[in-house]
């Protein structure tokens, strides 16, 4: 059993109202300092067997065909426990 | 001429583009999702709504659905799509149109009755439209934003396929105001706003919408022969 984490995140140059909107309300919670807030999202995906090279590609092709729009987003692969590159 | 209108999970505004079809005198025929057979249709709309929860993303799952694999083929081929709202995303996500469809640039959603200028007249859909022909249709979005880069969006409108332009206010934060886009072959249309909503006098702004689907019934014989 392996576990790979896929994160996906919205490309610098997009406009995420999301994060905005979550960065407008933490000064009312008393949270100051923070410059910007960017939302992503982080899928886990749970492999039958090893985390080979082969299975890896496999689910950097997942990721770039279904879990990320490539014309709006980046996403990173890593087996977790991995420090994130 | 027979227009299918898909039906996915979560889609709502199926029954209104069943009904513009009608009105304009065309058949209406309902394609499901999970069947790949599209009954001998002579054109697509992908309606609006909210396809499998927009869970992922707009349109991101709907696009594997397996009547999106027939669509797709034949949309290359040359079969009308029009893709409304959701279905616009559903068109961007199968890459069938460029860029995508992100959140409104002012976080809410935005229902409104929306002025638009018919930008071309080159395409399956808008033929009945005169290019620069202003008109007035439902808006109803929460994801309506549409982007691209500067070279997709300089190519869209050096190839004239931006199809509708909003006027007055641009309700969603679209580059360029763009409300729709079509494919070079001009079969293929995405557009943001709901034609479907202004068919009938007494439901909507009017009945500017109904040049969208008068319009793929107007097409010659062997184009809508395909299949």
């Amino acid at each position: 059993m392996a576990r790979v984490v896929v994160e996906v995140m919205l490309k610098p140059e997009i406009l995420d109202p999301q994060g905005k909107a979550v960065h407008g309300a933490l000064p009312r919670l008393g949270f100051d300092g923070v410059t910007d807030v960017r939302q992503g999202k982080r899928f886990e995906l749970e492999l039958d067997g090893d985390a080979t090279p082969e299975r890896l590609e496999q689910v950097r092709a997942l990721a770039e065909t279904v879990l990320s729009n490539p014309v709006i987003e980046d996403f990173s692969v890593r087996l977790d426990g991995e420090p994130q590159r | 001429m027979r227009v299918g209108v898909v039906i996915f999970p979560g889609s709502l505004d199926d029954v209104d583009a069943t009904r513009a079809v009608r009105i304009a005198g065309g058949e209406a025929v309902p394609l499901w999702h999970g069947d790949s057979d599209l009954r001998g249709v002579d054109a697509v709309v992908l309606p609006g709504g909210f396809s499998y929860g927009d869970y992922l993303r707009c349109g991101a799952i709907a696009r594997f659905a397996p009547v999106m694999t027939e669509v797709v083929e034949r949309a290359c081929g040359g079969m009308p799509v029009l893709g409304i709202c959701n279905g616009f995303q559903v068109l961007c996500e199968a890459h069938l149109l460029p860029g995508a469809l992100i959140r409104n640039d002012h976080r809410r959603f935005v229902c409104r009755d929306q002025r638009l200028r018919i930008e071309s007249a080159s395409t399956a859909w808008t033929s009945a439209y005169e290019p620069g022909q202003e008109i007035v249709v439902p808006l109803k979005n929460g994801e309506g934003g549409y982007v691209a880069d500067e070279r997709t969006l300089d190519r869209l409108e050096a190839d004239g396929l931006v199809l509708a332009r909003y006027l007055g206010w641009n309700p969603n934060g679209s580059a360029r105001d763009i409300a729709g886009i079509a494919n070079p072959a001009g079969n293929v249309v995405g557009l943001m706003p709901h034609p479907e909503h202004a068919v009938e006098p007494l439901c909507g702004p009017g009945t500017d919408g109904l040049g969208f689907f008068t319009s793929v019934l107007t097409l010659p014989a062997e184009l809508s022969a395909w299949g």
